[in-house]
């Protein structure tokens, strides 16, 4: 039994927090750990122990080995050692501040360049390819190049580690005050509700009418994302058209799971905890689908970046408040044909009542294909625009990650309710955005939004607007 | 407790007669020798009031019916005095007594456990598990359903041995003895009554309530489930019943309670009730072409049960 | 035939790997949650993460072995408690949800920068800071060890020899499973339960040491990822296995099968129902912290390794084995990682790299368990040990 350790060289190791791709570790390591590194990467090597045979984390910037009196190297990672900074632009400039080559960062955050002339360079982060908030801090003095690079000096045969690491915008800043900052995050957090607020009605929608809790909702969301990645950026689409043609090619998923998915299994009179342990079996299964189709990294659904419009105290970039706009529109006509039309009626007798609602000559297959062909195009419109204004791309996990908002969202606004999941969906974003200048650790945020909804439902388990259930 | 209700005298249905002549045939009536009983107990489901019961006495050893049209709130009475429900009153008035003992705040299981024990309208059979563990679960105070003495048997073995003859003996009268390995699932639904009913008297109760007891039971079993529910009558446990099946009703129970609209509006013999005008009003008034005293309505029972389940969700819903 | 041996080899020792065996307690726990109580944690892998923490961090800080697993477990029962109070009173749907979200919220935490001197950060603890005093305990000597002794290559090591051990294996545990099956269909009544049992261990013995006699494994004997590690494992998961069996067997779990059909029929014959459920909660808790340390035992306390996809394969362990069966988890445990395995291995060397490209095989073989974990709940949701019988009925 052997494991491959990945090279490593001199200044690598300082920066060698890999980040590992693999969806899980089965570590049974030897117990070597010369460095952190090493250990981190014996224990993916492991993961297939005990075969030799490893599968290389996907597409990490290729390490560049400095040969003496040769080639000289700028490795680096952008971000801290936890936490690698993903889809950064990093750009290296030549003495005259000319652009010689320009990397993005994939998930470890990695870049490596490789120069064959010893002398002085420069290293630029294009500072919207970061995540919102996020901005590179600036080094000592004698690093500080122009326009915010970093000076480097080259030498042939060493490796160079110039330190790339990120802080929040309003880090110490001075400039903004606390209310500017608060004014800010609750921009972001309306900004990320209504983007979970189009998700989680339909996932509470897919609940009132079925009674399933659909595990596999946030991978429709990935998916809106993938599509979008799909037309706009590798077809070239224009984004308008991509939007709308990804919020119909998802609806279309939602309807045909529907026909040749649940309904069946509803036939089948396949119990309610059983479909929920399918749902989950079809989210891994999409999530690595995802993975082994469109790769382990993160996809811009457009190239470029959009320019950030200021607003009073709020910055939010221009195609953020299109996005917000759009959500807000969207919302409103699911919600008004909720309440107003016949086909809305019916979908609500079918939520407080399927076998009634039936008897009363409702077609509840119909309708319920309906929820399932709606339900999936919000989330994929959503998902499209959450990568575009929230997590600067999409990631075969970036669903994973919002899928308990998702949940703690319908909860607190009472399970099944449509409305409920909206006001849900804004309180959830709104912590969200909020853990940060209030206090609770970066890393906390989506922690904090899950403990606020343990903690309702201690006091009020129907949640916000859900009514108590009548028992017996 | 009265000396008129010892479970020898009641077994003549003369002394039950005698017992019950002296009460006033009016709705909250006082009775000789009260087992449960009820003081404003209102249940509301949004702005609709399910339930809204002023005050009521059932009487400890005989057979007490409890009948009404449709959406009447009989088993939501139900629900709430088994702690199934919660009283809108809690707080305001709502008590009731069972045995002297104050039930406002009792869990639906220390109901159980205080002798009450009652079955439901849509039979709750564990039906994947077999007949006889379904009756074992029945019994009270077993040592070995507690967690910490489970694992060692001889600690629970001769209680089981105990409660397993007498599960026995109750399945082979209500004829389910050769059942017993059987999936409870896998029985008809008039068995899972007879099964239902025989787990309750697993746990040796003072007062059984029975929701709808015939609903769904085909006419052959139906007479020998009323000769059970007799038979428990004369061994001196009180019952309370829901039926919607008049015949039934009139054939077996000693006193009728009359419900609609969440009210108690009659109360009396079987024989006289029916014509008491109030009643008259309650049938005819609640839009229900209900025939009193049809046999068929033995078929119709789960039906109607379902209706009315319907019906009140969606008071609750339309709320 | 040599690749084939080759990729049976590998997951022959990936099936008794400790991290398998550590899934298996796991599943174990889960069982007693879902199998027999139809409590939906989803978040398994949290109580896994806590119980590896409070052990790894007790032995970092200086505590003495016993107490570190004790103050795992203690953590299992307080987190099992809160997650329960407000969750179980109420639907399945709210206890799913919780335990995920908590599941999550200690592996946030376990991540957090500012706590690396307790957990590590995202790096984690590494073994060596705590899985000493483990080794120390160990009889088993030093140098390395093959097992079985007695094997293929002692009778020559000719590729015939191996096919027939390898055939001879396939009919030991086709024999078994059939009987395991046989007696769990003869209902409660078995007639010698005694006797079934001594058949079975027989069996399971016999096919142990026929997997081991054409799969031979070498180790160190007492090394970081040796047998003495495994044998612990091992007895681990047999002792619990036992345990349950003693639990399940008697009125206690009684009531805890009882609630899972009709939690309102339970109530009515005077069962504290809320305390059935957390005291369920509490123990498969505990069997889920004692897996999340054995799972740690070989490697690392690391926040990511038991994440969500942890409690995903155990659910699906759980249905492949056969849920509320005394041996569906741990049977379910060692297939799901074996199997796993085979198809990575299998699509890595059959399938050409234009269609599986080699660094995917791993993500493929993940797919692969998302898809047969939807077929199974589909097609054949009794597992391999359940009783089909008992699915006819709809709760």
């Amino acid at each position: 039994m052997t494991a491959r350790v990945a090279p490593c060289c001199g200044d690598f190791q300082a920066e060698g927090e890999t980040h590992t791709l693999e969806p899980i570790t089965r570590p049974s390591g030897t117990g070597r750990r010369t460095a952190a590194a090493a250990l981190l990467v014996g224990l993916v090597a492991l993961l297939l122990a005990p075969l030799t045979v490893l599968a290389p984390p996907a597409q990490a910037a290729t390490l560049c080995i400095a040969q003496p009196g040769s080639t000289g190297c700028i490795n680096g990672t952008v971000g801290n050692r936890t936490n690698p900074v993903e889809g950064a632009d990093v750009t290296l400039l030549d003495e005259n501040q000319v652009e010689i080559e320009t990397q993005t960062t994939e998930a470890d955050g990695k870049f490596a360049f490789q120069l064959d002339q010893a002398g002085t360079y420069y290293i630029l982060v294009d500072p919207d390819s970061l995540p919102d908030g996020l901005e590179i801090r600036p080094p000592a003095k004698a690093f500080q190049g122009p326009d915010g690079s970093i000076k480097v000096d080259v030498k042939l045969g060493q490796s160079q580690a110039p330190a790339l690491n990120v802080r929040d915008v309003d880090y110490d800043a001075g400039g903004a005050g606390f209310g500017e900052q608060l004014i800010q995050s609750i921009a972001q957090g309306l900004r990320l509700g209504l983007l979970l607020a189009l998700a989680s009605i339909g996932l509470s929608l897919i609940y009132g009418t079925t009674g399933l809790s659909n595990f596999a909702h946030a991978e429709q969301v990935t998916l809106g994302g993938m599509v979008g990645y799909g037309l706009c950026n590798v077809l070239g689409m224009n984004l308008w058209l991509g939007i709308v043609l990804t919020t119909l090619i998802c609806g279309a998923t939602g309807f045909f799971q529907d026909a040749v998915l649940w309904r069946p299994l509803r036939r089948r009179g396949l119990g309610l905890t059983q479909m929920m342990i399918v749902t989950i079996g079809l989210s891994l299964a999409a999530q690595y689908a995802f993975q082994f189709f469109v790769g382990a990294s993160q996809k811009k659904v457009v190239v470029q970046n959009f320019d950030v419009v200021t607003i009073g105290p709020i910055s939010l970039t221009g195609m953020s408040y299109v996005a917000m706009a759009i959500s807000l529109v969207v919302i409103g006509v699911v919600g008004f044909v909720l309440l107003r039309t016949r086909v809305g009626q019916a979908t609500r007798a079918v939520s407080d009542n399927p076998a009634l609602a039936a008897a009363s000559g409702i077609d509840v297959d119909r309708i319920v294909r309906g929820v399932w062909t709606i339900a999936a195009a919000l989330a994929g419109l959503g998902g499209i625009l959450y990568a575009l204004v929230v997590s600067n791309g999409i990631r075969w996990d970036t669903g994973m990650q919002i899928l308990l908002l998702l949940f703690a969202a319908v909860t607190l606004g009472g399970l099944g309710t449509a409305f409920g999941a909206f006001v849900g969906a804004i309180i959830i974003g709104l912590v969200v955005e909020l853990a940060g200048p209030l206090g609770a650790p970066g890393d906390l945020k989506y922690a904090v939004a899950l403990a606020i909804l343990i903690l309702l439902l201690l006091v009020r388990p129907q949640g916000l607007l859900g009514r108590a259930v009548r028992v017996g | 407790m009265s000396d008129v209700s010892t479970a020898q005298g009641l077994a003549d249905p003369a002394a039950r007669k005698a017992l019950m002549a002296e009460v006033e045939r009016v709705p909250g009536a006082a009775k000789p020798d009260p087992i449960l009983k009820v003081d404003k107990i209102v249940r509301r489901f949004g702005g609709v009031t399910a339930v809204d019961v002023e005050h009521l006495e059932v009487q400890r050893g005989i057979i007490t019916a409890l009948i009404g049209p449709n959406g009447a709130g009989k088993t939501t009475f139900f629900n709430l005095i088994t702690g199934f429900d919660k009283p809108s009153s809690a707080g305001q008035g709502a008590a009731w007594t069972f045995q002297g003992k104050s039930l406002n705040r009792t869990a639906a299981s220390s109901v159980a456990k205080a002798g009450m024990v009652r079955t439901f309208q849509l039979t709750k059979s564990l039906n994947r598990m077999t007949v006889i563990e379904n009756m074992l679960l029945g019994a009270q105070g077993q040592t070995g359903e507690r967690l910490a003495l489970s694992m060692f048997r001889p600690t629970w073995r001769s209680q089981e041995r105990e409660v397993n003859e007498k599960a026995l003996g109750l399945l082979e009268r209500f004829k389910l003895l050769e059942k017993k390995d059987d999936y409870a699932g896998s029985l008809s639904g008039g068995q899972r009554k007879l099964l239902e009913m025989a787990r309750a008297l697993m746990t040796d109760p003072t007062m059984i309530m029975l929701d709808e007891p015939m609903a769904g039971v085909n006419p052959a079993l139906t007479q020998s489930l009323l000769g059970h529910v007799q038979s428990l009558r004369d061994e001196g446990m009180t019952v309370l019943f829901v039926e919607h099946d008049m015949h039934v009703v009139r054939h077996i129970s000693d006193w009728v309670v009359v419900m609609a609209e969440g009210r108690v509006v009659a109360e009396g013999p079987a024989d006289t009730v029916m014509s008491d005008p109030a009643v008259v009003d309650a049938y005819l008034g609640a839009h229900h072409d209900t025939d009193l005293g049809d046999d068929a309505l033995l078929e119709d029972g789960v039906i109607a049960g379902l209706e009315e389940e319907e019906k009140q969700r969606n008071e609750e819903a339309g709320a | 035939m040599d690749q084939i041996f080759f990729i049976l080899q590998s997951v022959v020792g990936e099936a008794i790997a400790p991290a398998t065996a550590g899934v298996a307690i796991a599943v174990i726990g889960l069982n007693i949650h879902f199998g027999y109580t139809g409590l939906l944690n989803i978040g398994q892998a949290g109580f896994m993460l806590l119980g590896a923490y409070g052990m790894a961090i007790s032995i970092t800080k200086g505590l003495p072995m016993v107490i570190a697993v004790l103050i795992g477990l203690l953590l299992a029962l307080i987190f099992a408690t809160i997650l329960g109070a407000p969750t179980l009173k109420l639907r399945g749907d709210y206890l799913a949800i919780v335990t995920i979200s908590a599941a999550e919220i200690i592996r946030y935490v376990g991540r957090l920068a500012s706590l690396e001197g307790f957990t590590g950060g995202a790096q984690g603890i590494p073994g060596s800071q705590y899985s000493g005093p483990f080794r120390n305990l160990s009889f088993f000597g030093s140098g390395s060890w093959t097992l079985s002794p007695f094997n293929y290559e002692t009778l020559g090591g000719s590729t015939a020899v191996r096919l027939l051990g390898l055939l001879v294996t396939i009919a030991l545990i086709t024999v078994t499973v059939l009987f395991v099956r046989r007696t769990k269909l003869a209902g409660v009544a078995t007639r010698s339960p005694m006797a079934d049992g001594l058949v079975i261990t027989g069996l399971v013995v016999l096919s142990l040491l026929a997997v081991l006699f054409t799969f031979p494994q070498t180790l160190t004997r007492t090394g970081v990822d040796g047998w003495w590690v495994r044998g612990v494992a091992w007895t681990v998961v047999l002792i619990c296995s036992l345990l349950v069996l003693l639990l399940v067997r008697s009125p206690w779990g009684r009531l805890l099968r009882g609630v899972r059909e009709d939690e309102e029929a339970m109530r009515s014959l005077g069962k504290n129902v809320f305390a059935v459920k957390m005291q369920a909660l509490i123990i498969g808790g505990m069997f889920g912290a004692l897996g999340g340390m054995v799972y740690v035992l070989a490697s690392t306390v690391q926040a990511d390794a038991l994440a969500r996809q942890i409690t995903f394969f155990a659910y699906t362990a759980l249905l492949l084995g056969g849920a509320a069966t005394i041996f569906g988890p741990v049977l379910g445990t060692v297939i799901f990682f074996g199997a796993r395995i085979l198809v990575r291995e299998a699509s890595r060397i059959y399938v050409p790299d234009s269609i599986i490209a080699d660094n995917k095989t791993d993500v493929f073989s993940l797919m692969v368990v998302g898809v047969a974990l939807m077929l199974l709940v589909v097609y054949r949701p009794q597992g391999i040990l359940g009783d089909k019988r008992e699915l006819r009925f709809h709760v």
